[in-house]
């Protein structure tokens, strides 16, 4: 999946001197504070964070508050997806105009009929919603599928993603890792086989 | 939308979509004549006949199918229109397609998710219109369907939007009614807050529900004064001068009254008729929600949130009057998890040395009033905590050498006065049980009170008579030949006291809940002053045991009558002008503060 790094930082955190007699309880407090957002210096919506010190003295700040200044090294695990990434998510809601996908269980993704594409067609079998594909008829869409899906859009202050599934590389992941590699194995004999090696490797 | 089977529905519906797409795609080129049809069809509320149900209900299904192309800028009149309706003023089939209206189109794009969610929290409280209603049968159902729904399609975008309850935190502590609302709104924005937090969404919302809660407990408990308070309820005025000290006291004495004697505007006491009011039904709520919590055994974690709140917010509330018998109630509830968690929690406030001072006095005054008035804490739980208190003043006396100094030793003085108001409550009880009795006896008491910081001069006056003639009749303090050591002080602290001497400001927070309405939560579980067997109550001994289990079954307007001819020997009417042995005789347990109270 596509959208997700993990970037080396070095952080100056500033703390009121109130907290300095536990410096990473503070630390961590203020750090958690930026999760599940997207940050412009970070270039992402931080995920996770690993984060030490490397020094123990901390320089003060002159001031009314006598703040001090905390170097850190952090490790942060950031979601920047970019239109035309590919993503993964879990369906949590089927209905013919639109498909309702949970990314890393955080991110809200919706797809539109408009941006699904024509071979999938909108049923409901035994009272479940799907969509099936028309081609391919073991390639379904329902709720709790994982799906592979293109993103079209990203709303950073939100973080709602809209996505399509126009692509031929999109849909059910379980569908697409199994069979679709042999769809593509037979479709490549013809080439060099070479080629055909890192095809496969490089999904 | 509509069955595939289903091909005359499936057909109308998709057509439906399909015309109202194409009106808002009109929009963007300039043609807003559909559109605006559109939206006049959305706006009628008023009694709608059949045809304009249905009619309705089309039109949100179609746009449910449309919210794709719904655009923040071009079709903004449409979203106002969406946001302003109000489930309140329709039957289920619009509340229904309303409802799978706004799930859908906040689930359509990230935009919309705000709008949602405060479309759905400003239903929280019906119209104004509608408030008067609310209390019939009709209302009851009314509400019952509208919150329901409004609730489900919460539910039904967090589901989809995993970080929708954040936003919707946010937007319910934004919309709160204040204290000026009417008492049918807030207590149905309430409500909806108390359902959020048992609901589905619990687990992320429900700590800053609680949160708010005891908030608005205390907005409202901070506008009721002092003098309203007494005021209110003219028949009860025999409750406070039984309670309260400075009543009984001649007008010369009272050096402490800043404020003038009680006249006030018809206006302010309305006033606080109305908080009070407001604030009882609010309580109520509040208790209801505790028990019912319990019953499910979530309690534990409602507690947690609800100590927290506590101590960021009542502790430190300059002598709130109600708010604080929520923790009173979760405890009474569940005495060994939730009141030992009280307890420790103000007991380690008290003793940090991290908080400030007034924090800690008032821990302090809470782990008194707590210990002297909850009925369901066994005696020897109060001996251990007490022994804890007493450890605490001994150690500190033991470290001062200084005179008596009232600024210097504040948190000094106020747990001595915890100790012995603790006592005037329990200390029969605790003599009864020989394990305890020994216990008390060999706390360092005598070395406290002696000590050159004199907390007896001190502490007020009218615990500290108590305590000590509680004291002398249990024969605690007194040295061989049996002469009390603290009998001096009988005489000169009255007078010391009288003369303006150093006088505690003083506290209890426990003292007897005054709201009617949800008072039956409190009543079972409390200690009024008139049922604690004091030390020196030997005399009165038979006629007193079959009182007491008669007066607390007694209807309560009585409780105080029967209180006042307990506790005195002499005919009722001397009470008022009473002479000094009298007033000895009562038992202080709700003092007037002593700063004037407006301008809490």
């Amino acid at each position: 999946m596509e959208g997700l790094k993990v970037s080396e930082a070095d952080l100056l955190v500033y703390l009121h001197p109130s907290k300095s007699k536990n410096v990473s309880q503070a630390i961590y407090n203020e750090l958690s504070s930026m999760l599940f957002k997207y940050n412009e210096t970070f270039d992402g919506v931080l995920l996770a964070y690993s984060a030490s010190t490397n020094d123990e003295l901390a320089k003060i700040l002159p001031g009314l508050h006598p703040c001090f200044g905390v170097r850190l090294k952090a490790q942060l695990l950031l979601f920047d997806p970019k239109p035309n990434m590919i993503l993964e998510g879990k369906v949590v809601k089927l209905g013919a105009q639109s498909i309702h996908i949970v990314v890393l269980g955080f991110s809200s993704a919706t797809i539109i009929d408009e941006d699904i594409r024509e071979e999938f067609d909108y049923k409901v079998k035994h009272g479940k919603e799907l969509f099936a594909s028309s081609v391919n008829k073991r390639h379904k869409i329902e709720i709790e599928t994982v799906v592979r899906f293109v993103v079209k859009s990203f709303d950073e202050e939100t973080l709602h993603l809209s996505g399509s599934l126009l692509q031929p590389n999109t849909g059910n992941v379980n569908w697409l890792d199994k069979y679709a590699e042999e769809d593509l194995v037979e479709r490549l004999i013809p080439r060099n086989k070479e080629t055909i090696k890192r095809r496969i490797i490089a999904k | 939308m509509g069955a595939v089977g289903d091909d005359i529905g499936d057909v109308s519906d998709y057509e439906l979509t399909h015309h109202v797409r194409q009106a808002l795609k009109a929009v963007l080129e300039g043609d807003t004549d559909e559109y605006d049809q559109l939206i006049g069809n959305m706006h009628h509320t008023e009694r709608l006949v059949p045809d304009e149900v249905a009619m309705l209900v089309t039109i949100l299904r179609a746009l449910s199918g449309a919210v794709s192309f719904i655009d923040i800028v071009h079709h903004r009149s449409l979203l106002s229109s969406i946001c302003a309706m109000r489930f309140w003023n329709y039957g289920p089939d619009v509340m229904d397609a309303l409802m799978e209206l706004v799930v859908t189109l906040a689930t359509s794009n990230g935009k919309y998710v705000d709008l949602c969610l405060d479309m759905l929290v400003s239903n929280f409280i019906p119209p104004f219109n509608f408030l008067e209603i609310l209390k019939q049968p009709r209302g009851l159902a009314k509400k019952d369907q509208v919150l329901a729904r409004v609730h489900a399609a919460l539910k039904g975008i967090a589901d989809l939007v995993p970080l929708a309850p954040s936003r919707l935190e946010q937007i319910v502590r934004e919309r709160v009614p204040n204290v000026f609302a009417k008492e049918a709104q807030i207590v149905v924005y309430v409500e909806n807050m108390l359902m959020l937090e048992s609901g589905d969404m619990g687990e992320f919302v429900g700590n800053s529900m609680i949160f708010e809660l005891v908030n608005r407990l205390i907005d409202l408990d901070v506008e009721i004064g002092w003098d309203e308070v007494l005021l209110d309820d003219p028949n009860n005025k025999g409750i406070f001068l039984m309670e309260l000290e400075d009543l009984a006291r001649t007008d010369e004495t009272e050096m402490d009254m800043d404020e003038p004697q009680i006249e006030y505007t018809g206006r302010k006491v309305l006033w606080g008729n109305v908080v009070a009011q407001k604030l009882d039904t609010l309580m109520e709520l509040a208790f209801d929600h505790l028990q019912s919590c319990f019953k499910n055994g979530r309690l534990p974690q409602v507690f947690e949130a609800l100590l927290q709140s506590f101590q960021s917010t009542v502790l430190n509330a300059y002598k709130s009057k109600f708010a604080q018998f929520v923790m009173f109630y979760a405890c009474s509830l569940d005495p060994e998890d939730c009141g030992t968690q009280f307890v420790s929690k103000l007991l380690e406030i008290f003793k940090s040395t991290v908080y400030p001072q007034e924090w800690r006095m008032s821990a302090v005054a809470y782990l008194a009033s707590y210990l002297s008035r909850a009925k369901f804490l066994s005696t020897s739980y109060v001996t251990i905590i007490l022994e804890s208190l007493v450890d605490w003043c001994y150690k500190y006396s033991k470290n001062q050498s200084g005179e008596i100094n009232l600024k210097n030793h504040r948190v000094f003085y106020a747990a001595c006065q915890a100790l012995m108001y603790v006592l005037c409550f329990r200390m029969r009880s605790i003599l009864a049980t020989p394990r305890l009795k020994s216990q008390l006896v060999n706390m360092p008491l005598e070395k406290i009170f002696k000590h050159a910081l004199n907390p007896l001069e001190v502490c007020l006056p009218s615990i500290v008579e108590e305590f000590l003639r509680q004291a002398k009749a249990a024969h605690l303090f007194t040295v061989s030949n049996g002469t009390f050591l603290f009998d001096h002080l009988f005489e000169s602290e009255l007078s010391r006291a009288f003369g303006g001497f150093q006088r505690l400001d003083v506290f209890f927070p426990f003292d007897p809940y005054l709201l009617k309405k949800s008072d039956r939560f409190i009543r079972p579980n409390f200690i009024y002053w008139s049922m604690v067997r004091t030390t020196y109550d030997d005399d009165e001994d038979d006629d007193d045991d079959d009182d007491d289990d008669d007066d607390v079954e007694d209807d309560n307007d009585d409780e105080f009558d029967m209180n006042l001819s307990k506790m005195s020997i002499t005919p009722k009417d001397s009470f008022m002008f009473g002479n000094l042995q009298d007033r000895k005789m009562q038992m202080p347990s709700r003092i007037r503060p002593s700063t004037s109270p407006e301008s809490l």
